[in-house]
């Protein structure tokens, strides 16, 4: 069943058109991937999906929620974890989960908190200041952050760029996991390995515009490619 | 090398030399070049005849000769014979005292007694320019003290040399805005008022700019740290983030009210505390009531800032670009406390009027002043424009916050981008 329906989707920045009228839908509990090069249309996608920002033209639907009508009610379902996400320096990282769970209803924030320790893993230094975390203790706190909430739909943006091999799999590692437990996932990479391995399936990006979608398999075997950059490649040729 | 040193600062100059650092400047130096010709004007009517008001209630030659050195030294706008009808005329007619000459002026001077003129100083504001405009009366005086000395030598009305060096005794009485202060001196007054005239503008523009710079510099760190996008894709109103961010810094805003006010109070006390002239038995005083309306119209100055600031802060892109977007704010704060402590809103021209009246910082000032005569029209007035100045803005911040432009910011128009591709040499172009 599709909970993510996105028609002909257009974004225009002035004069600049970022979406060229996108179309793809993703299934409940799947892992689905956007990939692109930089400047795609990968991020906007994602923003827009977010309700980050305005729908040009073009329908979306988020879990039969209407993204231009009803924002209100998407943002209650999604969680957001956008590239380089910062965190508020001068709390410690367990001050963060807090300010974060304080936005839920009151019955499901323990639960929340205890989630959000959990996938941080980031023991005794939950309690420093998080301006004395390295990026990818930061980076693991972000993604507790997204994840402890168990939203209906997770859409993150270029999951472990800038990370280590160590921190990149323990983040994939933990998405995936929420994935099994029910969390729709919607990430974007221009890390064609890391979309390999963790998507169920993908879209192919560039230029605003989809240019293949299917599952890493299927796409490998149309394009009798080795590895979806070369699928990428073919493709974009 | 040089080439090196020359592309770094031609580098730095840009990044500095913005629209937003230039634009706010050139309105300030503008506004207050405005200003100087206000202030100007009212210097240059200290270089003329002062006008004024004289009853000559003496007899004798004597008192006849300072009235005529008077009327050679000044504009008379009354000589008559009615106390009200001089104060009267001279107040209309924008004079600054009236000098009654005693019946006993004659008789003083040949008894070796200085001869008594009563002197009703007409004050019509607080402000240091309002203040001097005395001055040149207080000197033709002097002068016609002066005069009458030589006088007295001449036609040796007496030999007493204490009253030839001081042939005049003036008895200084101040109306001030209307209200009579007996016995006091402008200078007296001014010195009281001081207090009322520095501390709440301080207050104002102090706790404007540091509330303001809180707000536009948090929005440039949410921006530049990335916190603001997860923010906003958290399940919160637009409106309640617009609001909790206004609401934290208007509390830290009041506190600093609060600690400014105590500090400032204590500050101009021990200034003023030589001075004990005590207005209120003149009916020249705050009561609880005005205390309130003063505290309310403080506390709206205070949201206004911080919603301009919030709709400057949805505009910056970092940290470093929100330290120039306090620039407007702070000057819209210091221009009516400037304007205010040199002359009192009500003997400003309309034009400066309307425009001082159109800052919301300026409420305040206004109110502390105006209300100290019971004038509490334009206070509540000034209370009814913040309040839509103040709603207007955060509808404004509110509307802005559910735009692309929070987080894309300005968008460049394809004649702009036509023009910044114009700088690169021809052949790259290809």
């Amino acid at each position: 069943m599709a909970v993510i329906e996105v028609n002909n989707l257009t974004k225009k920045y002035g004069p600049l058109e970022a979406l060229k009228g996108i179309t793809f839908s993703v299934d409940e509990g799947e892992v689905f991937g956007l990939i692109g090069p930089n400047g795609a249309g990968k991020t906007t996608a994602l923003r827009v999906l977010s309700t980050l920002l305005e729908v040009t033209s073009g329908t979306v639907t988020i879990y039969g929620y209407d993204l231009v009508k009803q924002p209100d009610k998407i943002r209650e379902i999604i969680s957001y974890l956008p590239e380089d996400a910062g965190t508020y320096k001068n709390m410690k990282g367990i001050e963060y989960l807090h300010f974060i769970a304080a936005f839920f209803q009151d019955e499901r924030r323990y639960q929340m908190l205890e989630r959000g320790v959990r996938i941080a893993d980031l023991g005794e230094r939950l309690d420093d200041r998080i301006d004395t975390y390295s990026k990818g203790m930061q980076r693991r706190l972000l993604v507790a952050r997204a994840l402890m909430i168990q939203p209906k739909l997770a859409i993150l943006d270029e999951l472990t760029s800038g990370l280590d091999v160590i921190n990149a799999q323990t983040i994939r590692r933990t998405v995936k996991e929420s994935a099994k437990e029910g969390t729709t996932v919607l990430l974007s990479s221009h890390n064609m390995l890391e979309v390999e391995l963790m998507c169920d399936r993908i879209a192919l990006i560039n230029d605003g515009r989809i240019v293949a979608t299917g599952s890493p398999k299927d796409l490998k075997a149309e394009y009798h490619a080795a590895n979806i950059e070369d699928v990428f490649v073919e493709v974009v040729r | 090398m040089s080439r090196g040193l020359g592309n770094i600062m031609k580098k730095e100059i840009k990044e500095l030399l913005t629209p937003s650092t230039l634009i706010p400047i050139i309105i300030f130096a503008i506004i207050f070049g405005s200003l100087g010709g206000v202030f100007g004007g009212a210097t240059d009517e200290l270089s003329q005849p002062p006008k004024i008001a004289i009853i000559n209630d003496g007899t004798g030659e004597i008192s006849q000769f300072v009235e005529l050195d008077m009327t050679a030294r000044s504009e008379v706008l009354y000589n008559g014979t009615d106390l009200d009808q001089a104060i009267q005329v001279t107040t209309e007619q924008g004079g600054v005292a009236v000098f009654v000459i005693t019946p006993e002026f004659d008789d003083n001077i040949t008894e070796n007694k200085s001869g008594v003129i009563n002197v009703y100083w007409i004050l019509e504001g607080s402000g240091v320019l309002d203040g001097l405009s005395t001055d040149p009366a207080a000197a033709m005086l002097s002068q016609v003290s002066y005069d009458l000395s030589k006088a007295i030598i001449d036609s040796h009305y007496t030999d007493n040399s204490t009253v030839i060096l001081a042939p005049i005794n003036a008895t200084q009485n101040t109306i001030y805005k209307g209200t009579e202060v007996p016995g006091v001196t402008p200078g007296m007054i001014m010195g009281v008022m001081t207090g009322q005239s520095f501390i709440v503008p301080l207050i104002v523009v102090m706790v404007v700019i540091y509330a303001g710079s809180m707000v536009v510099t948090s929005m440039g760190s949410e921006k530049e740290n990335k916190t603001l996008e997860t923010l906003l894709t958290l399940p919160v109103r637009r409106t309640y983030i617009v609001f909790g961010k206004l609401a934290g810094a208007a509390i830290v805003g009041l506190v600093l009210a609060a600690i400014y006010m105590v500090g400032l109070g204590y500050y101009m006390s021990s200034l003023t505390s030589s001075a004990s002239l005590d207005l209120s038995q003149y009916g020249i005083s705050l009561d609880l009531f005005d205390y309130v309306l003063v505290g309310i119209s403080l506390f709206l100055a205070l949201l206004s800032a911080l919603a301009l600031c919030m709709i400057l802060g949805i505009f910056t892109k970092n940290y470093r670009a929100a330290q120039t977007m306090t620039l407007p704010v702070t000057m819209l704060a210091l221009i009516p406390m400037l304007v205010l402590m040199f002359t009192d809103f009500s003997t400003l021209p309309l034009v400066a009027q309307v425009l001082v009246f159109a800052i919301p910082f300026s409420q305040p000032i206004i109110a502390i002043n105006s209300l100290m005569f019971g004038e509490i029209g334009i206070v509540l007035v000034g209370i009814v424009y913040q309040l839509a100045f103040a709603l207007g803005a955060m509808f404004v911040a509110v509307y802005l916050f559910k735009k692309d432009i929070l987080l894309t910011g300005r968008v460049r128009s394809q004649q702009s981008k036509k023009r910044g591709l114009a700088l690169w040499p021809t052949r790259k172009r290809k």
